[in-house]
């Protein structure tokens, strides 16, 4: 029996993408106020599960074609690799580096490169949780 | 270089990272493990040689100056136990290309054997202790990953016990370094050891040295608290078996050496008399549980049971003779240990079981297999030019000097139950009428056989090569014993 949801989808198709922008709001905000990576990416994660609760899993998997799997490797490799960037400087590893720049229309702000180790992180939780909501959802 | 020391946590890593793009791919799979482990080996060297020439080499990540960081801290003990992790995990990935068969290899069993290889290395280098317990989660989740792929109906009921067990030493791991923290105020391992030596190690510093006792044997299968592991490592196929085996209980063996000789070192008559006393118990239960059973895999288990006890009753004498001892008896432990199961998982690939009662006569098909088993159960047993002599013989001596007579006198009785033990898997499966057994086609016989034989070629020339391995090992016991070289490697000058 195939309920009416339209009010949910409705709703859902207008709220998911403001957890979006309030998730990418929190990953960013992270270096100043209370955020980052990983609460960004559940955020994230959340709205996409909102999504799942909203229509069907297929509806959902062909709508966002993201092999999870492959989205947490990458998030490893970027953390990794931002991490590993001070072998290259012969410091020791983990060192980040950070300056101010005058960006166009954002103005003058400030970039670390612990952004993209958090950028890892934000790939890393939203690929692990959407794999363990899949894999459960799908499995009969 | 100032990053050496992190190349044999990172390379493992980025490959196992490198892996999860193509689960399916088993050959670019088994390419890609190999070359990410030699090139591993290669790192592990030039670090032991770095090591070697240039003392104990740490950094702290971030460029913080060093209380303040996370330190890692390479010295030869760590080394050598990298080193032969790195060895075990390459010739087991051989093995397995064998004997894992296509459908772990297609579900990430590569990515988790190089996974639990970066946690293993991450323990044995850290110099802090809470990155320490992150280090242990990392090799216990790969482990609970490697002990339940397959899904069969033993693994999963063993699995479960495995994790119930780890998550509550996990805890309480936890909770133990919270209480050192509200004591001390810091978690690097060098600072710490500074603070406990100021504060002249009050009472509470001796219970934490308990609750740390409680964990780390909770990983690496001391007495009272060994109880979950024969089951559980008898669950998985033999190539994890032998990872497991060879790796997981000397990760809590270290830790267990580590803070005893570097934190806990001023109530020695409490806390180093308790760590004697449960390793000889260790082996009194490892030694009934070796001869009880008529299974091949559970005789194997029982012999890590046993080894652990010896380690730690030498590294509870802290004298020079019984550390070296120690430290000569941990790596032929990982050495041999890892030979013996890829060996028995020979036989139990020939005769289709692990039940002792059921082989019979395979001297007479597989000769070469016979006397392979037979100098790698000499070598567990400590029989003199192989590779479990020299450290058993400093255990002992260390033992008798620190006056622990009966002590020395148990690991030698143990010794001949050991050396009973395995040569009762002799006698039955290659002596005796033999049984109808299924043949290994000839390129499976030699892609099971051929890593196992080399391991114990390693094996035998560790031991025969004693003399040789003798300055890297009274490096690593020097540092033991003088953990000031340690903290002065860590915090400079102070």
């Amino acid at each position: 029996m195939k309920t009416n949801d339209v009010i949910l989808q409705t709703a859902t198709k207008i709220i998911f993408f403001i957890i979006f922008l309030f998730s990418i709001h929190i990953f960013f905000a992270g270096h100043y106020t209370p955020g980052g990576g990983f609460v960004g990416g559940l955020l994230t994660a959340s709205g996409i599960v909102l999504l799942l609760l909203a229509f069907d899993l297929k509806t959902v998997m062909t709508s966002l074609p993201i092999n999870y799997t492959v989205m947490t490797a990458i998030g490893l490799l970027l953390a990794l690799a931002t991490a590993a960037g001070s072998i290259v400087f012969n410091v020791p590893f983990f060192t980040h580096a950070f300056d101010y720049f005058e960006l166009p229309l954002l103005g003058k702000q400030s970039l670390h490169t612990a952004m993209l180790f958090d950028t890892g992180v934000y790939l890393v939780v939203v690929g692990v949780t959407m794999t363990i909501i899949q894999t459960i959802g799908a499995d009969d | 270089m100032i990053n050496l020391l992190l190349f044999p946590i990172l390379l493992p890593f980025f490959f196992a990272i490198i892996l999860m793009f193509f689960p399916k791919k088993r050959f670019t799979q088994r390419i890609i493990t190999i070359v990410g482990l030699l090139s591993t080996l290669i790192a592990a060297t030039i670090l032991l040689i770095t090591v070697k020439t240039n003392g104990i080499q740490a950094i702290t990540l971030g460029s913080w100056p060093a209380p303040f960081g996370i330190s890692m801290v390479s010295d030869m003990l760590s080394v050598l136990l990298v080193l032969s992790s790195t060895l075990i995990t390459l010739i087991v990935v051989w093995y397995s290309f064998t004997s894992i068969g296509k459908a772990r290899e297609e579900n990430f069993y590569y990515p988790g054997v190089l996974f639990m290889l970066t946690g293993v290395n991450g323990a044995f280098t850290t110099g802090d202790i809470f990155n320490m317990f992150v280090f242990f989660e990392v090799l216990l989740m790969a482990s609970y990953l490697l002990i339940v792929l397959g899904g069969e109906k033993v693994q999963l009921r063993e699995s479960i016990k495995y994790i119930l067990v780890n998550i509550i030493s996990s805890a309480l791991f936890v909770v133990t370094v919270a209480y050192l923290y509200s004591v001390v105020g810091t978690l690097n391992m060098a600072d710490i050891s500074v603070k406990i030596s100021q504060l002249g190690q009050p009472g509470i510093i001796t219970v934490i040295a308990v609750l740390f006792l409680i964990v780390f044997g909770l990983k690496g299968a001391i007495f009272p608290l060994y109880f979950w592991l024969p089951s559980t490592y008898a669950a998985p196929p033999i190539p994890v078996l032998a990872l497991f085996g060879a790796l997981l209980t000397k990760v809590g063996v270290y830790a267990i050496m580590r803070t005893y000789t570097l934190f806990f070192t001023l109530d020695q008559s409490f806390t180093h008399e308790l760590l004697m006393i449960i390793s000889i118990l260790t082996i009194i239960a490892g030694c009934i549980g070796a001869l009880a059973y008529f299974d091949v895999k559970k005789i194997i288990i029982y012999n890590i049971i046993i080894a652990v006890g010896v380690i730690l009753f030498g590294a509870s004498q802290m004298n020079e003779a019984s550390l070296m001892g120690s430290i000569f008896y941990l790596i032929h432990d990982i050495l041999i240990k890892g030979a013996l199961f890829l060996l028995i998982g020979v036989i139990i690939a020939i005769t289709g079981t692990s039940n002792l009662k059921k082989m019979g006569g395979l001297i007479k098909y597989y000769p070469m297999l016979g006397w392979t088993y037979l100098v790698a159960a000499f070598g567990l047993a400590g029989i003199p030019p192989l590779s479990g002599f020299v450290g058993k013989l400093l255990i002992i001596q260390g033992g008798f000097e620190a006056g622990n007579l009966w002590g020395g006198i148990v690991i030698l009785a143990s010794s001949l139950v050991v050396l009973l033990s395995v040569m009762r898997i002799f006698i039955y499966a290659f002596w005796g009428e033999p049984v109808e057994i299924t043949p290994l086609t000839k390129r499976h016989y030699r892609g099971l056989f051929t890593p196992a034989v080399i391991l114990v070629g390693i094996s035998v020339l560790y031991g025969a090569g004693s003399e040789w391995l003798v300055p890297y090992m009274s490096d690593a016991a020097d540092v033991m014993l003088n953990p000031s070289q340690y903290i002065q490697a860590v915090l400079g000058g102070a």
